[in-house]
């Protein structure tokens, strides 16, 4: 057949014709600019409005940058040199840095907040990233103590031993657990606690005096700065997550009590706002202490930020326990899992995933709430802005170089936590794309 | 049930006020080693800590002089800010032993709010600032202007009073800090800023160009800023007010900081007795009569303090005014030590 068709046509082609170029209209940036910038007559026009603001906004900020000053001593130092020039002063974050970041904290100890920072990031990799070796995870562990005990220093075995409690907890859950699950779990927590409270002070001060191990001690009003907003929100973010889980399967659970407690906890949170908490825990639970007890403020600060967390974090949970289907339990009541075994192996991961977008949105929320302390006179890093540096006569009149400076501190973190949130909903994708 | 539960927490509160009253402040500071006393959390020449992280200001030079006169130790001192919403509380719930935060003194906060004003550090006024281009030249021309005012001070009271009984109207901006205040007012956000006469020449004097700038001659009210302890501890009252007593004395008698810090027989009777070279007024106060010295000492006498803080030699540039000596037609003046 083919020879006929060759006979009767006059050419034919054998080889494909070489692909020619796209049209100049339909490829590289023009057609980028095209389908992007100008794809109707309405949107070209909206994107030159846009070019128009922001070469106004460069033209009005850029100087102000460019005629910055970054050594003076002084604000009046700082206008003197710049003359007529508008510009920003610099100079106060050069020379108010590290109290920026670090408040009053001792500068010969800046070392230990150092150490703790990159610490937190080894201790958190195993957490994040699931393809690192899971021998960094006896880090992770061990961070939290190790951390307290660099950032406040005193003996080291004051921590050691609250550490050392949790293993004895384990070790009496342990054995009582082959008995009955439940008892052994009230064993576990009882001991620990007996341990806290009545052993561990005696034999931290036998251990410190046999084997001193001492930093010298920092007290938490020293602490300042960024140091107070990264302390606040990685302990208040760490510690309620797993408070928020527990809050959300309690308020799904069948026993009227603990469903009661869960549900009264969560609406009462939720509906008292964060800086109420604050000043409760500020000034009046001074009234009902005890005088002369020394209860942290920070702890007194650390404590309330979580509860307001897990109550957010709870209502997040449920809403991605809702989401599952009613199978997915039945499926697991069929495998003949116990309410345990259901919830770690077949629900919560399910629900967990469902929920990751809200639960980042809360905690990075949360990051920058713990400015709000700055309202009880600590001397977060706003509070250190507002406070001592423009109230210092060297400083007093300046603003938006701080500002621009905490905003910048901020958005790097926050930033972070938000990329990797997406990273992490990207992997943990399973539907079909 | 939740009833008997509040009802037991405030039997225990009380049990533990009880416990509290048991122990005299004093005791506690001198059992403590380190007296706490909240400052501001910052106002310019009065209180806020420097790059080195030391507090410096008029006000936190009482509570260094204090210390010393009491633990023999300027610097054994944990400052507690405050802001204007918790001072009375910390200073009520025990958290601090003295409140020196230019607090004015008035009637009810001595009475209703059980505090006890230990004396007089700084006669201040309110005042208003305006731009000179408004052209006004006296507070009665500011009917209808818009005023930024910190929120939770007296200030916001006197305003009030003021402009009613001239029954002229404004607008307040209600505003936070002095910071805050300074940018709102340059912003042209309000028309008027109005706070302490020495907070407004303190803020002016940070401006780019002070000289855009007018403070009116009306001084609308009386603004005694004094240090506060609470009530019921007469003898800690006692040796607060007399410290600051012995400061005030000091500088009329001319004794600074360095004559106290080696004190000499002098031929004055009176400077002998501060110094606690002759006399026993230490150990009427329950101190040893060498308190005074060590509180002049600390920081130097009121005059030195003044000069050093926000005197005419520093960037605020107060001058003395309604705070100089009687002597010297001002308004201090000291009971006399005998």
């Amino acid at each position: 057949m083919s020879d006929t068709h060759s006979h009767s046509a006059a050419f034919v082609r054998h080889d494909q014709i070489p692909p020619s170029p796209p049209p100049a209209g339909e490829t590289g940036p023009v057609k980028w600019i095209r389908e992007n910038l100008a794809s109707s007559v309405s949107n070209a026009i909206m994107t030159v409005i846009g070019l128009v603001a922001i070469f106004y906004l460069a033209i009005w900020a850029l100087p102000w940058f460019t005629n910055s000053v970054w050594n003076a001593a002084d604000i009046r130092e700082c206008r003197e040199i710049m003359g007529d020039a508008r510009g920003a002063c610099f100079a106060v974050i050069e020379e108010r840095w590290l109290q920026l970041l670090f408040g009053f904290y001792p500068p010969e100890s800046y070392w230990r907040l150092i150490i703790s920072f990159f610490g937190l990031f080894l201790a958190l990799a195993p957490i994040l990233f699931s393809n690192l070796p899971r021998v960094l995870m006896v880090w992770t562990g061990l961070f939290p103590f190790v951390s307290v005990w660099l950032i406040w220093g005193g003996s080291f075995w004051g921590p050691a031993m609250v550490l050392a409690g949790f293993v004895v907890g384990y070790f009496i859950f342990r054995f009582a657990s082959t008995i009955n699950f439940v008892a052994g779990l009230a064993a576990g927590i009882v001991g620990a606690i007996i341990w806290w409270s009545f052993l561990l002070g005696p034999i931290a001060g036998v251990l410190s005096s046999i084997i001193p191990i001492e930093l010298a001690k920092v007290e938490s009003r020293e602490i300042g700065g960024f140091t107070i907003n990264f302390i606040l929100g990685i302990s208040s973010i760490s510690l309620s997550l797993p408070l928020g889980i527990l809050l959300a399967l309690g308020r799904q659970s069948n026993l009227f009590f603990i469903k009661g407690v869960c549900v009264v906890f969560i609406e009462f949170i939720r509906g008292v706002p964060l800086i109420t908490l604050l000043f409760v825990a500020n000034v009046i639970l001074a009234f009902f202490l005890p005088p002369g007890s020394n209860f942290d403020l920070m702890l007194r600060v650390i404590i309330m930020i979580t509860l307001f967390a897990s109550a957010y974090i709870a209502e997040v949970i449920r809403g991605g326990l809702a989401a599952l289907p009613t199978g997915q339990y039945e499926a697991a009541d069929a495998l003949g899992l116990d309410y345990w075994q259901a919830i770690r192996f077949i629900i919560l991961p399910q629900a967990l995933k469902i929920s990751i977008p809200g639960i980042v949105n809360i905690f990075i929320g949360l990051f920058k709430d713990t400015t709000l302390v700055s309202v009880i006179s600590m001397f977060d890093l706003v509070g250190m802005i507002r406070g001592p540096i423009l109230s210092s006569t060297d400083w007093s009149g300046i603003y938006w170089e701080l500002w621009f400076f905490a905003s910048a501190l901020f958005f790097v973190f926050c930033y972070g936590i938000s990329k990797y949130s997406m990273y992490l909903e990207d992997k943990l994708r399973t539907d079909h794309r | 049930m939740k009833k008997s539960v509040f009802i037991g927490a405030l039997a225990f509160a009380g049990l533990a006020a009880g416990a509290a009253a048991a122990q005299s402040t004093l005791e506690e500071v001198t059992n403590r080693g380190e007296l706490r006393c909240g400052v501001s959390t910052g106002l310019v020449g009065f209180a806020a800590p420097n790059s080195a992280g030391e507090w410096e200001g008029f006000d936190v030079a009482v509570c260094r002089a204090v210390a010393a006169a009491v633990l023999g130790d300027p610097s054994a001192v944990e400052f507690i800010p405050t802001t204007g919403k918790t001072r009375f509380t910390s200073l009520n719930s025990g958290e601090i032993d003295m409140l020196a935060r230019n607090t004015t003194w008035t009637f009810s906060r001595d009475v209703d709010l059980n505090f006890e004003f230990t004396g007089v550090n700084y006669y201040d006024g309110q005042g208003f600032m305006v731009p000179a281009s408004l052209g006004v030249s006296s507070a009665t021309e500011l009917d209808g202007a818009t005023v930024c005012i910190q929120t939770g001070t007296t200030t916001e009271l006197n305003l009030a009073d003021f402009f009613r009984s001239n029954g002229m109207s404004y607008e307040p901006v209600p505003i936070e800090t002095n910071a805050e205040a300074q940018q709102q007012f340059l912003a042209g956000t309000c028309d008027v800023y109005t706070t302490d006469a020495s907070g407004l020449a303190a803020t002016r004097a940070a401006f780019p160009n002070p000289g855009d700038y007018v403070l009116l001659p009306e001084i609308v009210s009386k603004e005694p800023l004094g240090p506060l302890v609470r009530h019921g501890d007469n003898q800690w009252g006692d040796i607060v007010r007399w410290t600051l007593n012995a400061l005030i004395t000091a500088e009329e008698l001319g004794v600074t900081g360095a004559d106290a810090a080696n004190p000499v027989e002098s031929n004055n009777p009176e400077v002998n007795r501060l110094l606690g070279t002759a006399g026993t007024l230490g150990e009427m106060l329950g101190l040893d009569n060498a308190w005074a010295a060590r509180a002049i000492a600390a920081s130097g006498n009121y005059g030195e303090i003044f000069e050093a803080n926000i005197g005419e030699s520093t960037a605020i540039g107060l001058a003395r005014g309604l705070n100089a000596q009687w002597t010297d037609g001002g308004l201090l003046y000291s009971p006399p030590f005998r």
